[in-house]
């Protein structure tokens, strides 16, 4: 299962990646843990300097925009394909 | 139904677009065509105003009424055109830039030149203000100085392609070249003064002490058209959320540009009272508003005779020192140095408005 976490104080950049994270998530009919970090010392501590921000597995994929659907299937694609060849 | 079908795909290969180089080529042409349109454009609205406000609506060009309604027509597409381009272009030039290269370029910097290179890429750097305490602790962390890092986050808010445009729109390059070289030269002023005063113990003693993860992650290469797509982006945002402000500050303008008697400001916000510069940044400070909002206004004031010192100076007040960004940098600062903070860029904001009123 994936864990990504979205990384934003709550600015309305910040909601509109979640969102964006939940839809291709649930559209896709796949199990995924979605979490969303809005302690700015979190995000420094993760290595964010700039929001909004998406990890997936710990690895930070984009930030400082919101990124499209498309990008997001990508990232969690690779995410995907690399946990089955590491099982 | 159509949409659930796209991401039933979500195991697929991807595959990319063929030929960027291709896609390169259509990107240049279609730019340049849409500059050329909006080019055309832009030259004929005070002709198109003109039309609109004494052939269409009937209006007498001698009457406080006519004067005004030609004013708004004619300044509002103006603005919101100058504002689209711009934004579309800073949108373009910040999507080569993220913060984790300004901080290497930054970090380990020595001060002067560290600041004056914070402050410049201040303007460039994509930065919201909602990220300001996870960027300063990454940068104090990793051995960018304090004061730097102040160059920076002065100079990102109050530089700002909003006011620049909006300011050369409404005044002319010369007074937004003024406003951008007296901002930086504030953001680096300012920045040099808190590190010189060793203010690093008023930082809030865990910060040093954060450990940071790697974030290499999120530095990825863009191609050119997800450049433009954030160039675009960055239209919708700005341009979206802060076109009813530009309206309404712009018909403010419109009423005083018709009704209000020339020289009504000059009083009050003339190069006369030396009050008035500490007066505008005292109202500035506290006030916090986008930088559409508060220019129209200021065309205002300064066409009744307000002295172009004191309105820099309010202007450079209510965008560059915000409350909530200094709420927000509270959990990383220990009051001290927030007062510092804004005292220090309040006092530079004072000269300059007082400058200007002495040589303009």
């Amino acid at each position: 299962m994936l864990n990504i976490t979205v990384y934003g104080p709550g600015c309305a950049k910040c909601k509109e990646a979640e969102r964006r994270v939940r839809h291709v998530v649930e559209a896709s009919a796949m199990e995924a843990n979605i979490t969303k970090a809005t302690n700015p010392v979190d995000m420094a501590k993760a290595g964010i300097l700039a929001t909004p921000a998406i990890a997936i597995n710990g690895v930070i994929k984009v930030s400082g925009r919101v990124p499209n659907e498309d990008d997001i299937k990508v990232w969690i694609n690779e995410s995907l394909v690399r946990t089955t060849v590491e099982k | 139904m159509l949409k659930t079908e796209r991401y039933s795909e979500i195991h697929e290969p991807i595959t990319k677009t063929p030929r960027p180089e291709v896609q390169n080529k259509f990107l240049v042409l279609a730019g340049i065509g849409a500059v050329a349109a909006w080019y055309l454009v832009y030259r004929q609205l005070p002709v198109l105003a003109d039309w609109l406000t004494f052939a269409v609506l009937g209006l007498n060009q001698a009457t406080h009424l006519g004067s005004s309604v030609q004013f708004l027509v004619f300044e509002t597409p103006k603005v919101l055109m100058l504002l689209v381009l711009v934004v579309f272009g800073v949108g373009i030039v910040r999507s080569f830039f993220t913060p984790q290269h300004t901080r290497a370029v930054l970090a380990g910097k020595s001060e002067s030149a560290g600041n004056l290179l914070a402050a410049l890429l201040g303007v460039v750097t994509p930065f919201c203000s909602c990220s300001a305490v996870p960027l300063f602790i990454g940068f104090v962390t990793t051995g960018v100085p304090l004061g730097v890092t102040f160059s920076f986050l002065i100079s990102a808010p109050m530089v700002n392609e909003v006011a620049l445009v909006l300011l050369f729109g409404l005044f002319g390059w010369r007074v937004a070249a003024i406003y951008a070289g007296t901002g930086l030269l504030i953001a680096v002023i300012a920045g040099w003064v808190i590190g010189r005063l060793k203010m690093e113990r008023f930082v809030e003693s865990w910060v040093y002490a954060t450990q940071l993860g790697d974030s290499e992650a999120a530095d990825q290469e863009l191609s050119w058209s997800e450049r433009v797509r954030l160039g675009r982006e960055a239209v919708r945002d700005i341009v979206g959320k802060v076109w009813p402000y530009v309206i309404a500050g712009i018909a403010v303008g419109a009423g005083i540009h018709g009704y209000v008697p020339e020289n009504f400001m000059a009083s009050i916000m003339g190069k006369g009272a030396w009050w008035s510069v500490p007066l505008a940044v005292l109202i500035g400070v506290p006030m916090y508003s986008n930088a559409a909002g508060i220019v129209p206004v200021v065309q205002a004031l300064l066409g009744k005779g307000a002295a172009l010192g004191t309105v820099l100076a309010f202007m450079m007040s209510v965008i560059g020192l915000s409350l909530p960004e200094t709420i927000i940098l509270r959990k990383v600062l220990r009051l001290p140095l927030i007062a510092v903070f804004v005292g220090v860029v309040a006092v530079g904001i004072l000269m300059v408005g007082y400058v200007f009123n002495l040589i303009m």
